[in-house]
């Protein structure tokens, strides 16, 4: 196979790359891998999963957003007070350094969430059982809710009304647990 | 007495039971990544915070109990030589992550060893939970299970918006990873794992190696898990994983039917020649011994060897890797004196079968 750039010397170098799924190849010879920027020991040869997801964080430095990034850089300086993780660094490791990172990066985690769980950004998943507290009335009461939204367009309002008075006593309850907490 | 247990028996109790569609799929997994919310992660907490970790485990859970998990022990990585850190992890029981970290890394294990809690590894705590066969809504909620019971003791790292909070942002939701070990002889024979890959891959899913992330595919094993843990729940990652294993397993069926009509005389040989290979050989690597194993476990599954118990592959695997052999050994072996002791190990257990 020759080299797909110079088409002269023979292909050592493959490259595959996949995009969601979208395979793409290149073949070169050395010197034009090189050149392209595909030769990873040029890099310092790590190639862990932190490296390849501190690839993605960089995108705040692409064409598409330079225009703001080059007048007013928001995120550097940005240190989780908890465990004195700088911004800086969660980009070069891909790894937060305890809980509240979460927080203190907050408003710039949601980008990375959405390249990585194709799109998502919130969790839908469970709730600890213990320290969920309110989180599992919050959840049953928005299932009601949608389900009471159904029945009224279905005309099943016996139905409907006996999902409303369940939806009252779990506000009721709610209502009761929070003012115990205050 | 149990360390010695999980090192030196190369079949996890719990893998000698039969799973359903146990032909195709060896086994099922769910791995949980929980944090606790007032410690740094593992990566920036100090030696003091990590080790405190470890204390409560040992105060909280060692010796303790839960449901058919009888007695957990704690292994700590500082204690073991580094042939039965290796053990462990051929096993599945600890992952190479956590073999390194050699000064608070442990282990809760439980005896039939079906459940193994990873402490101080990328997060404070990795639950892994295994079942023969394809099992994963039952993995799910024993591990759902087992998960509440660490919780009742534990304040657990949480935040309504992202759930389950971990060090790395791929994991961050429910912390899930679930996956499955199935045995593709006929999809790679007939060349279709190529184009299986990347159609599975699309769907958000993960094909590796038996050895996890970058490892080859051995022994024509593949692992196949969750990529995404954020914004979908538990029971809905499962049933996507499920629906694609199983029409896996379907295409498996379909083309070794395929293979045995348009070739038989010829697959039949290749199972026996294999099966010679196992048998007679003086000196074997690793990747040919797997090849070979792979050989006659479908053999074993279509019926053309009998005598031979279908749980073979499962351990001969395990048992023909380095650290195993050389505990086996109980020395330190060249990687040529390794080819010799494998080929030996196979020709024994061999002979044990007719028997």
């Amino acid at each position: 196979m020759e080299c797909q750039e110079c088409h002269q010397r023979p292909a050592t170098v493959h490259f595959t790359q996949v995009i969601n799924g979208n395979k793409t190849e290149v073949h070169l010879c050395e010197p034009c891998a090189q050149e392209k920027g595909y030769m990873m020991d040029q890099y310092g040869g790590d190639f862990s999963i932190g490296n390849l997801l501190s690839g993605l964080f960089n995108f705040e430095s692409s064409p598409l957003t330079s225009g703001h990034s080059t007048t007013f850089t928001p995120n550097s300086g940005l240190k989780c007070e908890k465990c004195g993780m700088t911004y800086d660094e969660f980009k070069r490791t891909g790894k937060f350094g305890c809980a509240h990172c979460y927080q203190t990066f907050d408003a710039q985690i949601d980008p990375i969430l959405r390249r990585v769980h194709s799109g998502n950004t919130r969790h839908n998943g469970k709730i600890p059982e213990r320290m969920g507290g309110n989180l599992h009335i919050q959840r049953e009461l928005e299932r009601y809710r949608g389900e009471l939204q159904d029945l009224i367009q279905r005309e099943e309002f016996e139905k409907a009304a006996k999902i409303r008075d369940k939806i009252r006593s779990l506000e009721n309850e709610l209502n009761r647990k929070k003012d115990g907490e205050e | 007495m149990s360390l010695q247990q999980f090192i030196n028996e190369a079949v996890s109790p719990w893998m000698k039971e039969d799973g359903p569609d146990s032909d195709i799929v060896l086994s099922s997994r769910i791995r949980l990544a929980r944090n606790f919310a007032h410690v740094p992660f593992p990566i920036i907490a100090s030696e003091d915070q990590l080790g405190k970790i470890l204390e409560f485990f040992s105060q909280e859970f060692e010796h303790q109990a839960f449901g058919d998990y009888q007695r957990f022990e704690l292994v700590q990585i500082s204690d073991l030589k580094p042939i039965e850190k290796r053990v462990l992890v051929e096993k599945h029981l600890i992952s190479p992550n956590l073999a390194e970290n050699t000064d608070t890394g442990a282990a809760l294990i439980s005896q039939n060893e079906q459940v193994s809690v990873m402490i101080n590894e990328e997060d404070h705590i990795r639950i892994q939970l295994y079942y023969p066969g394809l099992q994963l809504e039952r993995a799910l909620d024993k591990a759902s299970e087992f998960d509440n019971w660490l919780e009742e003791k534990i304040d657990y790292a949480f935040d309504e918006k992202r759930g389950y909070l971990t060090s790395c942002p791929t994991n961050v939701g429910t912390g899930m990873r679930a996956s499955v070990m199935m045995h593709l002889p006929a999809l790679v024979l007939t060349q279709q794992m190529n184009q299986v890959i990347p159609a599975i891959n699309q769907l958000g899913l993960v094909v590796r190696g038996i050895y996890g992330e970058g490892s080859e595919a051995l022994g024509n094993i593949f692992q196949i898990s969750n990529q995404i843990t954020l914004g979908k729940s538990e029971q809905d990652i499962v049933e996507d994983l499920k629906s694609v294993v199983q029409q896996l397993i379907e295409r498996e069926r379909n083309a070794r039917q395929m293979i045995m009509n348009q070739s038989g005389i010829k697959l039949e040989d290749k199972i026996f020649r294999s099966y010679g290979v196992l048998a007679h050989s003086r000196v074997i690597e690793s990747k040919e011994a797997s090849r070979c194993l792979s050989d006659v476990r479908l053999g074993i599954d279509l019926g053309l060897i009998q005598n031979v118990s279908k749980t073979i592959l499962n351990e001969l695997m395990v048992l023909t890797q380095p650290g195993f052999l050389q505990q086996y050994a109980k020395k330190a072996l060249s990687p040529e004196e390794r080819d010799v002791r494998r080929a030996e190990l196979i020709r024994e257990r061999l002979k044990l079968e007719k028997e």
